[in-house]
């Protein structure tokens, strides 16, 4: 039977991804969450353009410090591809150490998060009221900026789960596309973020 | 997966594994779990059922009492008699089980599953944890939304749609805590839904034996698969809305509350979920018809590109059409037409698979299985629900018939219709599932019954509709004018219990067969394609080797071969010669 596959040449155009079942089932994860993101995001653009006191951004969301925040998720991107680079290569200790260190962006990116929530409470911007004007101004942004946190927090412990793979040696060079597909999560969440951060602080 | 770490699954399937817990609750094989989604749409099918009698009850004879049903406390019943509370929460709750726990399960979980990996030829899903997870999460949703029955308030009463600001807080309803589980039922779901859809859609592009290229999938398989893309596109947009709904609910935001939010963008972004639904619900139903049509008209299927590629239109323009459902709701006019024009096109691609379906029975040897009977009741069915679908899509007519009782007929013989491919899917599969073939006699009793009484049921619904009866009514004779459908109503209702009743036939013979029924043999349809290659029930793992494919799934009757089918596995010409 299989010589017959080989003589015959029957048409062949599985699989797409042979290195990996679970990229492609990634990819099409991603897909299906950037429909809720999009529903979010389209949400608040429909809200804000029918709103006819929406307060103006930057008098109210702290843009310096989100700055940050964008930049620091931007550089746990970076080092989340060196990690990658270090695994392809055999390399553990670059793994290690730049996994650590994309873990410890995504936790210090969650921290600040929860920092200017905070402050956002206490200057009267909650889910339900909002002193500078309407009040879905805070139920959108709570809801976007809480979402794509709870992205964070999974990313770190799913981050988390694959370091301690590598340190056990359970993750090596030959199953380096777990730390792959991985990344293509936390590229995602990086790339949403800096959507939010356009539409939610800048514009 | 690795390359490593499939070769160890295909080692694991060639034994079964042993033990009650792992083999029939927590199983992974794609079988066993499209089994257990076919017996949870099975059992949420007699509840949504039961549901209908009641609302059929208060609509013949309303306000008095329903036999058998004192018992029920109040304030949920009085003396037996339907308040109009309770009314709501029948019809909402009819809708929500019907569509989100029936048919859904049955078609989408229990035929996709049990089909996709073994009519490619593939020896499970790409991801049989996350499958199991899938089902198991999916029953959690049914038990929140059978649960939402028994707390304070009862079920939730907004309507399968949930329309705000109606939902958006609980005094609106005096409904909290049954439309909060509601809410969060479908959340749940979505999630089984999302692993679902991840999994088909990663199993048909990447698992597919050799030679089954994509236009070599059956039409059911496609149907599947256009599904899940539809199923992975949709669902997140409800999610994110009820994700909303639920903040308004519980956490007092404003999202689609009127100070401050706006109600009508949670009608958008339900029907933005809502209009690809009707196509999650109603296409798997067209490819299990199509190849159970080719298969009994021993021809092959008229038109397949054409099919795949009208389900893929359809699936297209289903993104594009959700302003018909509102164009009562305040639209521009100008936006109100160009949903008109969009949905009006659905006509184009929804003739071409009626007009294939009919051309595949022309001139065929028709084998007038059960099967059968019920794929053409499938087909008549769609044929009128999608012509009273033309009627709606129409903005001057829509605007006298909505919310009437046309707009209940036409999704009934829609969606409920859906229910005839249901049916054709478990008799034709049902020897492969089960290993047992079903009474045949009793299946004609059972098509006959169905088929009679649906439309006995349906059908007059449209001239109530036409007459101003509105769609939700608790008691339409309070109204002079709908005095007169008040024998209607009796005679609809009468015809309803009769389609109930009609549905006795099939349960005893489901159970008949499942334990007593003949053996059945490999392939007792002489049907090309690859799960009729597999023992009859398939072993874990479906196949010894992995199948390699020839030709297309539609080979019927062709005059290379003795045999009036030709197996999409069988080599011929230049393969045989060089192979055997």
């Amino acid at each position: 039977m299989s010589q017959a596959a080989t003589l015959h040449r029957e048409p062949a155009e599985s699989p797409l991804t042979p290195e990996s079942w679970g990229k492609l089932g990634m990819w099409i994860f991603l897909c299906g969450d950037a429909m809720t993101f999009g529903t979010l995001i389209v949400t608040f653009g429909i809200m804000r353009i029918a709103a006819d006191n929406w307060p103006v951004p930057a008098e109210v969301l702290g843009i310096n410090l989100t700055a940050a925040m964008t930049f620091l998720l931007i550089c746990s991107s970076v080092t989340m591809v060196k990690a990658l680079s270090g695994i392809k290569r055999g390399n553990m200790q670059e793994f290690r150490k730049f996994m650590l260190l994309t873990i410890l962006g995504g936790t210090a990116f969650l921290l600040l998060q929860a920092y200017e929530w905070n402050h956002l409470i206490h200057v009267g911007v909650t889910i339900t009221e909002n002193k500078y004007g309407s009040p879905v101004f805070g139920d959108t942004f709570y809801i976007m900026t809480g979402f794509h946190g709870m992205h964070v927090f999974g990313g770190v412990v799913y981050l988390a789960v694959i370091l301690v793979g590598g340190l056990t040696g359970r993750i090596h060079q030959g199953n380096s596309s777990v730390v792959e597909i991985a990344g293509l999560y936390w590229h995602f969440v990086d790339l949403v973020w800096i959507l939010i951060f356009t539409f939610v602080y800048l514009l | 997966m690795s390359e490593a770490a499939a070769s160890a699954h295909a080692d694991h399937g060639a034994h079964e594994p042993a033990g009650f817990w792992s083999h029939y609750v927590f199983s992974t094989d794609h079988k066993m779990i499209g089994r257990q989604f076919l017996f949870l749409g099975l059992f949420m099918l007699i509840i949504g059922g039961i549901l209908a009698m009641l609302i059929r009850w208060q609509l013949a004879w309303p306000e008095t009492e329903v036999p058998g049903l004192g018992w029920v406390p109040e304030p949920h019943m009085y003396e037996g008699i339907i308040p109009p509370s309770t009314y709501n929460m029948l019809f909402t709750m009819h809708a929500t089980i019907m569509i989100f726990f029936v048919v859904m399960p049955i078609m989408v979980g229990g035929f996709g599953n049990f089909l996709i990996p073994i009519m490619i030829g593939a020896k499970d899903m790409a991801f049989p944890l996350l499958n199991m997870l899938s089902f198991w999460v999916g029953a959690v949703a049914g038990v929140l939304m059978i649960a939402s029955f028994f707390v304070v308030g009862g079920a939730a009463s907004g309507g399968w749609t949930s329309y705000t600001p109606l939902t958006g807080a609980a005094v609106y309803t005096g409904v909290n805590w049954g439309i909060n589980l509601w809410v969060l039922s479908l959340f749940v779901l979505a999630f089984s839904s999302l692993m679902g859809s991840i999994n088909y859609i990663t199993t048909l592009i990447n698992m597919r034996a050799p030679g089954m290229t994509y236009f070599r999938l059956p039409l059911s398989i496609w149907s599947l698969f256009i599904t899940a893309v539809l199923l992975l596109l949709a669902l997140p947009v409800l999610t994110a809305a009820l994700g909303m709904l639920f903040f308004d609910r519980v956490f007092a935001t404003n999202f689609f509350l009127p100070a401050g939010g706006m109600p009508l963008l949670w009608q958008h972004l339900f029907w933005f979920f809502g209009h690809p639904e009707v196509y999650i619900l109603v296409l798997p139903a067209m490819g299990v018809t199509s190849d159970i049509l080719s298969v009994f008209s021993r021809k092959p299927i008229f038109g397949y590109r054409a099919m795949a590629y009208s389900m893929i239109a359809l699936a297209f323009l289903s993104w594009i059409v959700w302003g018909h459902h509102m164009f009562v709701s305040g639209m521009n006019p100008l936006l109100g037409t160009a949903f008109m024009l969009t949905t009006m096109v659905i006509a184009v691609p929804s003739a071409i698979k009626t007009f294939n379906w009919l051309g595949t029975l022309w001139g065929g040897s028709i084998r007038f299985t059960v099967p059968l009977l019920f794929a053409i009741g499938f087909v008549s069915n769609f044929v009128i629900g999608g012509l009273s679908g033309v009627f709606m899509a129409s903005t001057p007519v829509d605007i006298f018939i909505h919310d009437t009782y046309f707009i209940v007929a036409h999704f009934h013989y829609v969606v409920a219709g859906i229910i005839f491919a249901m049916f054709a899917a478990i008799y034709f599969w049902f020897p492969k599932m089960f290993g047992r073939m079903t009474n045949h006699t009793w299946g004609v009793v059972h098509f006959i019954g169905t088929y009679v009484f649906f439309n006995l049921t349906f059908f007059p619904m449209h001239f109530l509709g036409v007459g101003g009866h509105m769609r939700r009514i608790y008691n339409p004779m309070q109204y002079e004018y709908l005095e007169q459908f008040g024998d209607m109503n009796v005679f609809i209702t009468i015809s309803a219990f009769c389609l109930a009743i009609a549905q006795i036939p099939f349960v005893v013979n489901f159970i008949w067969s499942l334990f007593a029924g003949e053996k059945a043999s490999e392939n007792p349809w002489e049907a090309n394609t690859l799960e009729w290659t597999a023992p009859s029930p398939p072993p874990h793992g479906n196949f010894a080797t992995t199948p390699q494919v020839y030709r297309g799934p539609y080979e019927y009757s062709s005059p290379e071969v003795e045999e009036d089918w030709l197996p999409q596995t069988r080599p011929l010409g230049a393969a045989a010669a060089t192979g055997h």
